[in-house]
């Protein structure tokens, strides 16, 4: 072999073995430093001190930050976590140096004003991230449904949503709805079917996927309370005409109280339990439900949610 | 194969000698001046115009522009390492002497490495004396400042190899730009590996595999850290330093393949 082809199988097997090393290496950097990167927001956690430490480049440094709140979201709520601490920096961090980025406003409403382990549990700082959003923006009606939203579902503040909505219904091209639900707040404020509407609206406007995705998980938790109530009902009327709970479904539609096996919104028979009550099959996959939870049920920690 | 052929000989200290004689030559130390009076001007300000934080900016201050000044330097002598020496002519003197493609290489890392190191020495000083003048005193803690400093190294060396490996083949011009480009990107590293993840199908594969060519500087900067006197584990510093040696062998040895098939005629 001559000098150069020596050489050459050297160096080469030196460079595939070290490509090796350094990848696993890498591995168990990330291991270790897992989240490490975040930890910035501990340090510089001003926004407007990274907007001019960026020197212009702000557009992509906020894309940057977008990503890190995404991932810090969906690393946290996999774990199942309690405690969202860094969401709302990195979210007013992300808005502070873009503030044109919508899809963060609608993340922040979304994610960030839920009670843990759904989202932040935060509402007071996702309504400040809105309000900050719509002086930036004030011609997108997405961000007065979004704050509207907030206070209506997690604040219970329905004066408030009423007045934000009927706000953006007044901006050029404002989604329908938003006048809508401004004239219906007073008058059905608390109930399902306004709970349904909005989360309608959500499910139908976002472009978001993970939006998307916690809508239909919402709607249809709506839909299995709204089954439950109904079917309970049935049986409850069952017995007080035989004088016990039936058996199964057939004997509410032998006695023409049903037509059908009720199913749920992801196709599963309903489970009648020996008392009259009824619960879902498979509870894990419906997560938001208030009712129709089999007894001694523990919900899991939060999982992604399938794409809708 | 013969054990003589890839013993180091002798070739490559004269090389790495003449590569750091040639730095202080081309006046690369007299950055230091400007860095001298970079931190003693933080010094001196940031004491009548801020309270509390006077260690945390000349940490910060000081720390970054070591790793700025080094890579800038790191970048722009290691594009003329070798262009350099083929425009002079001076490269064909060199070879035709009992010196082998490879030696010619492993010795010019070792030269501006060494022009790194030192000159990262004095200014490493110059933090020590501006943190003196501010705090009156050294903290126990200042001693992270100095693992930030070796990670700083650490970073140059990574730098100085990528830079001869891309001026192994390319113009001095693009591989200025390349060197930059990958130290930003390499800077980024973690945020790239993360999204990496959270990609599906043929973009996954492409962004693992980016992630985990491109150098990870992420790591080697511990410096908001070090400025809240923060300590720094030991496995970091040993899986650092691990990581810089075997990245860097493995840029040196695609330099070396790249160099050794060029044609010089």
């Amino acid at each position: 072999m001559k000098a150069s082809q020596q050489v050459t199988v050297v160096f080469s097997l030196l460079l595939v073995g070290c490509l090796a090393g350094s990848v696993l290496l890498l591995r168990r950097l990330d291991q270790m430093r897992a989240g490490a990167t975040l930890e910035e927001v501990l340090y510089i956690s001003s926004p407007k001190a990274l907007k001019e430490m960026s020197l212009g480049y702000d557009g992509l440094l906020a894309d940057v930050y977008w990503t890190r709140a995404v991932q810090y979201f969906g690393s946290k709520h996999h774990e199942g976590a309690h405690a969202f601490d860094l969401l709302a920096p990195l979210l007013e961090i992300t808005t502070t140096l873009d503030p044109h980025l919508l899809t963060a406003y609608e993340y922040g409403a979304n994610f960030l004003a839920p009670k843990p382990p759904n989202g932040g549990g935060m509402p007071e700082r996702a309504i400040q991230l809105q309000e900050f959003g719509i002086r930036n923006n004030p011609s997108e009606w997405r961000l007065y449904y979004n704050e509207g939203f907030i206070r209506y579902m997690d604040l219970k503040d329905y004066a408030g949503a009423a007045e934000v909505f009927a706000r953006g219904a007044r901006v050029p091209n404002a989604h329908p709805f938003l006048a809508v639900l401004a004239g219906k707040m007073a008058e059905h404020a608390g109930d399902q079917q306004m709970a349904r509407m909005m989360w309608s609206t959500s499910y139908q406007t976002t472009k978001d996927n993970n939006v998307h995705a916690n809508a239909a998980a919402h709607l249809r938790a709506l839909q299995v309370d709204e089954d439950v109530t109904n079917l309970e009902a049935l049986t409850g009327r069952y017995q007080q005409q035989t004088g016990h709970f039936p058996a199964s479904f057939s004997e509410l539609q032998a006695v023409g109280l049903l037509r059908g096996t009720p199913v749920d919104p992801l196709g599963h028979t309903y489970k009648l339990m020996p008392d009259g009550r009824v619960a879902v099959r498979v509870p894990d996959d419906l997560p938001f439900i208030q009712k129709g939870t089999p007894p001694g049920y523990v919900a899991p920690a939060p999982k992604f949610l399938p794409a809708d | 194969m013969s054990l003589r052929m890839m013993t180091p000989r002798i070739p490559i200290f004269h090389i790495a000698s003449n590569t750091f004689r040639e730095a202080v030559r081309d006046r690369v130390l007299y950055n230091l001046i400007v860095f001298a009076l970079l931190m003693s001007g933080a010094a001196v300000l940031v004491g009548q115009i801020s309270i509390g934080i006077e260690r945390l900016v000349v940490i910060n201050l000081g720390l970054t522009a070591v790793s700025l000044f080094g890579t800038v330097i790191a970048i722009f002598i290691g594009i003329g390492l070798v262009s350099k020496e083929i425009e002079k002519r001076t490269l064909y003197t060199v070879l035709s002497r009992p010196v082998r493609r490879w030696e010619f290489i492993v010795g010019k890392f070792f030269g501006l490495a060494g022009t790194l190191a030192v000159n990262t020495f004095f200014m490493a000083i110059g933090v020590f004396a501006g943190l003196l003048y501010v705090s009156h005193h050294f903290q126990k803690q200042d001693g992270w400042v100095l693992v930030a400093l070796y990670f700083i190294i650490l970073q140059f060396l990574i730098i100085t190899t990528l830079t001869l490996f891309l001026s192994s083949f390319s113009s001095p011009l693009l591989s200025a730009v390349f060197a930059f480009a990958l130290f930003v990107i390499g800077s980024f590293a973690e945020d790239l590996r993360g999204f990496a993840g959270i990609t599906h199908g043929l973009t996954r594969w492409l962004a693992t595999g980016a992630a985990y060519l491109v150098p990870n500087f992420s790591a080697l900067n511990v410096i908001s850290s070090v400025a809240h006197a923060q300590s720094i584990p030991e496995q970091l510093i040993l899986y650092n330093s691990a990581y810089a040696l075997i990245y860097a062998t493995m840029a040196i040895c695609a330099a070396v393949l790249v160099f050794e098939r060029r044609n010089l005629k």
